[in-house]
């Protein structure tokens, strides 16, 4: 985990002389203070346009022009009238797509790192590389065969073809094994195997031992591998516009891009709620997800 | 999910107590030879498995999706064998997650190769068989003076059809299903009047269902070359027959009303000798056709090159520019003096934070040339062209994309850096060398053992960053006189999503080489981007 300087507020001025290596005046400014202006630049870049949408879906007049003066007024019609333009089936739409694909995704991929990390069988190190090989061939790239295949599995099961929340699901649960396999199977490694051979000898099954021994252990990472395909989910576009083609069906991510699309008459203050109450989960996931993606990247490998 | 979520130092995590404490849910899979509740539990499941896979091959049956059957069949075996089992321990782990992988990425990437090489899209979505149907149906003209047969509307859950009287027996046919005997049902004067199991419409809801009751066309037989039986007031049913026989010892389709002869060519379309073609055609292997034709087809070449281009030139600007961005940012803030980088930090890494279609999207109308803020309240009611000229609007790509990447390059390098231990730094002033030169030589080529890996996803992930220039430009502007619909800002994988669906005529074929050919070139320098940097690490 990383330590940093815990203080809370940013100095405003070159008066703030508390820093505890006590340089001040010019040098101050030269050493130190300068970092301060690009840091204070470079967040006016990075929230300028956060306020604009924040402003814009305040804005009851929902017209692009009447967005561009900042907070002119403040109302929440945008945000009271996404009901009835259908955004909350969007909404429960995507929370069904992301929180499924994240549960299959942690369970499937969490059954195969168990099973490479404590059973030693004929062709595992063949199937680990044929997994690695396997996520070579990304799937946006393979979106006209998905929408193909998606058609004909349609004439058999329904459920699973185009249109179907439950077919976007399996399309994205195709890709659970994988990176996320790797990343749990490092992690598998770590929890010493003793712990399974005793348990073995006190008479637990080999299901027993993974539901009730090994799953505990290793929650972080199953916490991490299920809110990072949560994420992914969420912000896909390509295969969720393939996939999906009623507006009843959409994700958000469809759904406001067809909002969106149309300048002339776009319902923009409508796209800015929307944006707005798609983007603070997010930003608070990412917000509490930070210090883990710095965090893995300093210790070399991703541990909570 | 549990609770649990608590960070907990995995290696030296207390051992659980003993697992025979009995969970409070049955949601454990027990061994085979222990009959306890995780037996059961498994065996619910795979019965469940199995009562899917036998409904799937029944109606993959019906449809003629042999493919899917001889999966589903496959699935089926593997399944009881592996949960069954006392040998197939691993398999009862790796078993669910191998179906999906094989179903929608392995097989996917298989049939993309497939499809690349053959002309399948609009016009040629299927086998011959089922073009010569079609073509049959689609030319079908009423036989001059054949007789008329007072027919009676009839439906079924929804679904209309005919019933007449044939040789005194009622038959029924619908759409789907040719015309076909049925017992038990009444007739007076010639015409049906009640059908078991088949409502007879009235007339008021002949008049309702008008137009479908017009286009709907009763099959006479299995042969598409007797025709069908077609109405156009909904009380007097004529038989249509077509115009196109074929002949399956020549393999040819005559047109007995104007006497041409149509030969199969190897496009996969009947052809007549002047060069007319029917449609629908068929699909048929092209070989390379697909991958050369973006080279030589004149009209598609000139934008296709540029397109390509402009694909390097994007991902490898958004590569240099988001990480020269990120890096000075975190050398800037790496000084421990600087007070709340705390919060500098979680600021800046805010456009990462917010999702990126979402972006996207904002910047498309932020950027718009009359309304939109950068040019009415930033710049005071500028008309700058950001998204409709053809460079314009690959600088704004460029600037939009470093907006939204650098803050992870900035998350990445200030890990990096931190992760560089201070006694080297220690011992290089000691050494003498000046504040610029440790970072040349000390700093950097440290941070470079642990970010190139990531710099060169990055590269691969901007090749293929399909949503940022489909909503931010959507590929505009567009080239003009090309037969596809692409644009100057156009990356490949957004040119296959506009040959496979939106330039009118799909062409899935064509889309899938282009997605095999971007596979070829990610795949190549991926591969010897992660070949160099492994070389770093030996430096």
């Amino acid at each position: 985990m990383v330590t940093t300087a815990s203080e809370v507020r940013p100095p405003k001025s070159a008066n703030s002389n508390a820093n505890h290596t006590a340089v001040t005046g010019m040098r101050w400014w030269r050493e130190v203070g300068w970092r301060h202006i690009v840091g204070i630049v470079m967040i006016i870049v990075c929230v300028l346009p956060l306020l604009y949408v924040l402003s814009a879906s305040l804005n009851p007049g929902g017209t692009l022009t009447g967005s561009n003066q900042l907070f002119r007024e403040i109302s929440f019609d945008n945000y009271s009238n996404l009901a009835e333009r259908g955004f909350w089936t969007w909404a429960r739409n995507s929370l069904i797509v992301c929180t499924v694909t994240a549960v299959g995704t942690v369970l499937m991929g969490a059954a195969a790192a168990y099973a490479f990390s404590r059973f030693r069988f004929k062709g595992r190190r063949g199937s680990l590389t044929g997994l690695l090989l396997a996520q070579m061939f990304p799937q946006t790239l393979a979106f006209v065969a998905i929408f193909l295949l998606l058609l004909s599995l349609g004439e058999v099961f329904p459920s699973l073809g185009l249109n179907s929340l439950l077919g976007l699901i399996c399309v994205y649960l195709g890709g659970a094994l994988g990176v996320n396999t790797f990343l749990m199977y490092g992690f598998f490694n770590t929890v010493p195997r003793e712990l399974d051979e005793a348990a073995k000898i006190d008479g637990a099954t080999h299901a027993q031992i993974f539901w009730t021994i090994i799953l505990r252990l290793v929650t972080p990472i199953l916490a991490v591998v299920g809110l990072l395909s949560f994420v992914s989910a969420f912000g896909d576009f390509l295969v969720a516009k393939v996939v999906l083609q009623r507006p009843e069906q959409y994700t958000v991510a469809v759904g406001l891009y067809s909002w969106a699309s149309d300048e002339r008459t776009a319902p923009w203050g409508l796209f800015a709620a929307g944006a707005v109450v798609a983007a603070i989960p997010v930003i608070l996931l990412f917000m509490f997800l930070q210090r883990y993606i710095v965090g893995g990247l300093t210790s070399g490998s991703v541990k909570g | 999910m549990s609770q649990q979520t608590v960070v907990t130092d995995s290696a030296g995590a207390p051992p659980e107590p003993p697992p025979s404490r009995s969970r409070p849910r049955g949601d454990g899979i027990s061994h085979a030879r222990n009959y306890g509740r995780g037996f059961w539990v498994k065996v619910i499941l795979v019965a469940l498995i199995d009562a899917g896979a036998v409904y799937g091959i029944l109606s993959a049956v019906a449809v003629s999706q042999w493919g899917i059957v001889a999966f589903l069949v496959v699935v089926l075996l593997v399944v009881n064998w592996v949960y069954f089992s006392k040998r197939a321990l691993p398999g009862k782990y790796l078993f669910p997650g191998l179906v999906f992988l094989f179903v929608y990425v392995i097989f996917t990437a298989c049939y993309t190769g497939y499809i690349a090489f053959t002309n399948y899209g609009d016009g040629h979505n299927s086998t011959q068989a089922d073009a010569i149907a079609a073509i049959q149906i689609q030319n079908e003209q009423r036989v001059e003076g054949s007789a008329a047969y007072p027919i009676t509307i009839v439906s079924q859950d929804g679904e209309l059809g005919f019933a007449v009287v044939q040789d005194g027996q009622v038959e029924v046919g619908t759409a789907e299903q040719p015309l076909e005997a049925v017992d038990g049902a009444t007739a007076s004067d010639d015409k049906a009047t009640e059908v078991p199991g088949w409502d007879v419409l009235n007339f008021a809801a002949i008049a309702q269902q008008q137009e479908a009751i017009v286009s709907l066309r009763v099959p006479v037989s299995d042969d598409p070359a007797d025709g069908s039986l077609r109405t156009q007031d909904g009380s007097t049913g004529y038989i249509y027959q077509s115009t196109m026989s074929y002949d399956p010892a020549a393999g040819t389709m005559t047109d007995s009303a104007t006497g041409t002869v149509y030969t199969p060519d190897d496009r996969g379309s009947f052809r007549a000798p002047d060069g007319t073609a029917l449609t629908p055609g068929w699909k048929v292997n092209v070989g390379f056709e697909n991958f050369t034709r973006a080279f030589t087809d004149s009209r598609i070449s000139g934008p296709f090159i540029s397109i390509l281009i402009w694909t390097f030139v994007f991902a490898i600007l958004s590569v240099l520019t988001t990480f020269a961005l990120g890096l000075f940012l975190a050398v800037v803030f790496n000084d421990p003096r600087i007070r709340g980088r705390k919060i500098y930090r979680s600021l800046l890494i805010l456009p990462y934070a917010f999702p990126g279609f979402l972006a996207a999207l904002v910047w498309k109308g932020m950027l718009n040339p009359d309304f939109g803020f950068i040019n009415e309240t930033l710049l005071g009611g500028a008309n700058i062209p950001w998204l409709t000229d053809p460079t314009l609007a690959k600088v704004s790509v460029l600037l939009v994309n470093l907006w939204l990447g650098f803050p992870y390059m900035f998350l990445v390098c200030t890990g990096a850096l931190q992760s560089i231990p201070g006694d080297v730094l220690e011992s290089a002033r000691m050494d003498g060398a000046s504040a610029a030169r440790v970072q040349r030589s000390i700093v950097f080529p440290l941070l470079m053992v642990s970010v190139a890996p990531l710099l060169v996803s990055s590269f691969a992930f901007n090749f293929n960053n399909f949503s940022l220039i489909y909503m931010l430009t959507g590929g505009g502007p567009n080239f003009e006189g090309t037969p596809i619909i692409v644009g100057h800002t156009d990356i490949l994988i957004s040119m296959v999503y506009s040959v496979a669906f939106e330039s009118g005529v799909k062409q899935y074929g064509f889309a899938s080489a282009l997605s095999i050919l971007i596979f070829i070139i990610v795949g190549v320098i991926s591969w010897w981007g992660f070949r160099r940097t492994r070389r770093l690490e030996e430096l």
